[in-house]
């Protein structure tokens, strides 16, 4: 049975054949996974090809009346402009320094938590405590702000409440610059945390229990137990985590940003996407945004490439 | 696991500490999620002052009848519902079928459509780019402009092939083949009952999606009557225009009227966070289940 079923499948499925022929008949003989793969081929062709051609509107003064085609070239003078604004070092260090605050904060904090779930052996409790920890990544961003605004608020909000409580004088949270990164950056913990640690879980339940057993009759403890089976499961995971991670350095989930921004926080707040949206869909300087946005992207691809280059070369674990 | 070795001292405080820790991890979460629940449905002059700070204090429901009463609040419901539903089975009706051919060694040109696909993860047109042709398209303030330039993610479509390539026995399609079952019939009669669990990971996956989001709304859509719930929720929690809205005479003058007015409107922000969380964290016990199934799916490198 088994063996002519595999006789058969050989025939229908076909082996891949490189000749002319073979191709042309899985072609024919598949049409309908063309179909299949049709809406989403449109879709990525349309709605993100179809935005890169529109990028060439940051080497142009695009002129909405004359389309993108029709518009003047320029070359860099948009690139030129904002390398020379004065903001363009403000907006590079606060994006900069916001993404490294992030993720030398919320990158090993999923990784602690996960070693410290993997650890607790009451089923009730475990399980509890991961329900709960989940459950802020299904608060929208907007709910999210108005949850920092609420608490922080200067007269009514809780945390103003609780530090004054311990007798300490409340920092203006939202108004002060210095506070803004650390706001954002604590308060994506608090949402994400827990959700980052299901990836290490899983890859956590893949130790062989054989190797905990060995080292237990060698006398390891469970500190070293951790340090010297656990944790090295989970480096393939981290780095991929981490590189990904790089890739978006610059890309600093600005939907918080843009919520949590106002005028006197600025200084710290302001980053380049955020500004792109200011100037490119507030003030309709459409080439100018444009070009800044391009800037950004391809420092975050040349970041990402890098980035893989190296962990390549130092480890074996690589995006590509 | 293990049972019968004995457990050290040093292991003991270890574990102690351990039980600490995420049971810290755990209150830290905790705690606001209560704080909100309490604080909306407190008398406001409590919250205010700090007076509540775990279990509700004076009990009033006034925030609740205030986003109840909030027309704004309503449409904004009745919008999502619809943004959500709508955009949800596109994203389906895009996504499984390009992934369950994706996931088909015979299908020829798979790596062409895999990398087409997969470079607008790395890099893409940027912000004005896509408003401008979404603006030539004509779908400025239209729900296409909210359901269609958000119809498939390469994340799920990876999730989704992957779960396809390994749950699915070959010898089942390959047989079906045999019986000159089309393509069609295969993917609609076969593959798609027995793919319940990536389908209830995508509907969920993007239905929280389109429930929560907010930009392409604050960027398309310029009719308030078409504002899903989150930009409404915009309007209240961030801009604070909710005295003016919905507190009705804003004319009280005296210092005391303006002050209740101010705890009043901290109230509804409380209820209305409430309002909006509501159908995400009702259905998500129940579901947490899937969700984690799906991350764990998309991270078996495939």
């Amino acid at each position: 049975m088994q063996d002519t079923k595999a006789a058969v499948s050989g025939e229908v499925m076909l082996k891949p054949g490189k000749h002319g022929k073979g191709v042309w008949k899985r072609i024919i003989q598949n049409w309908e996974l063309y179909i299949f793969i049709a809406p989403a081929f449109l879709y990525f062709l349309i709605f993100s090809y179809g935005p890169m051609y529109g990028i060439q509107i940051a080497f142009k003064n695009f002129i909405p009346t004359k389309g993108i085609t029709g518009s003047p070239w320029v070359g860099f003078d948009h690139f030129e402009r904002f390398f020379h604004s004065y903001y363009f070092w403000d907006l590079l260090w606060n994006t900069l320094s916001i993404s490294l605050y992030e993720l030398a904060i919320g990158f090993p904090i999923p990784i602690i938590l996960a070693l410290a779930f993997n650890e607790v052996r009451n089923g009730f409790f475990k399980k509890l405590a991961q329900t709960v920890t989940y459950a802020p990544h299904f608060i929208s961003v907007v709910v999210m702000a108005g949850m920092i605004i609420s608490f922080l608020s200067p007269s009514t909000g809780i945390v103003i409440h609780i530090i004054e409580g311990l007798g300490f004088q409340a920092p203006e949270f939202l108004t002060d610059p210095r506070w803004f990164k650390t706001i954002y950056v604590l308060s994506g913990v608090w949402q994400s945390a827990g959700w980052g640690t299901i990836i290490y879980l899983a890859a956590l339940s893949g130790v062989d229990p054989g190797l905990h057993e060995a080292a237990i009759i060698d006398g390891a403890s469970r500190f070293q137990r951790i340090r010297h089976i656990n944790i090295p499961t989970i480096i393939p995971t981290m780095t991929i985590l981490l590189i990904l991670n790089m890739g978006s350095l610059l890309g600093v989930g600005f939907e918080k940003i843009l919520l949590l921004q106002n005028p006197l926080n600025m200084v710290s707040s302001d980053v380049i996407s955020t500004f792109v949206y200011r100037s490119g869909l507030v003030d309709a300087q459409y080439s100018f945004s444009t070009a800044i946005g391009l800037f950004n992207s391809v420092i975050n691809c040349v970041m990402l490439v890098v980035v893989n280059q190296i962990v390549r070369r130092t480890s074996e674990n690589s995006l590509w | 696991m293990l049972a019968g070795v004995k457990e050290t001292k040093r292991d003991k405080v270890f574990l102690i500490c351990n039980y600490i820790y995420v049971f810290l991890a755990f209150l830290i979460v905790f705690y606001p999620l209560v704080y909100m629940i309490s604080a909306s449905i407190s008398d406001p002059k409590y919250v205010a002052s700090g007076e509540m700070w775990l279990w509700p204090k004076g009990i009033t429901f006034d925030g609740y009848k205030r986003v109840f009463e909030n027309s704004s609040i309503w449409i904004g419901y009745g919008n999502t519902i619809l943004y959500t539903v709508v955009g949800t089975t596109i994203n389906l009706l895009v996504t499984l079928p390009a992934a369950y051919a994706l996931s088909r060694k015979d299908f020829v040109g798979r790596n062409f459509f895999m990398g087409m696909f997969m470079v607008t993860m790395f890099f893409g047109g940027g912000l004005v780019p896509t408003y401008l042709l979404v603006k030539q398209l004509g779908m400025i303030n239209t729900m296409w402009a909210i359901v269609i330039p958000s119809a498939a993610s390469i994340w799920n479509i990876i999730v989704s092939r992957t779960f396809f390539q390994s749950s699915i026995p070959k010898e089942l399609q390959e047989a079906a083949q045999i019986d000159g079952c089309t393509n069609m019939r295969l993917f609609i009669k076969i593959i798609l009952p027995l793919s319940m669990p990536i389908i209830a990971v995508m509907a969920l996956f993007y239905g929280v999606g389109n429930w929560n989001s907010y930009f392409s709304a604050l960027i398309y859509l310029n009719d308030s009557a078409k504002y899903p719930l989150q930009l409404v929720l915009r309007q209240i929690l961030v801009l604070q225009e909710m005295a003016a809205q919905g507190g009705g005479a804003i004319d009280a003058s005296t210092a005391a009227a303006m002050n209740s007015k101010a705890e009043i409107a901290a109230l509804v922000k409380y209820a209305v966070i409430i309002v909006a969380t509501i159908p995400v964290i009702v259905i998500y016990p129940f579901l947490q289940r899937y969700f984690v199934q799906g991350v764990m799916i998309g991270s078996v490198k495939g």
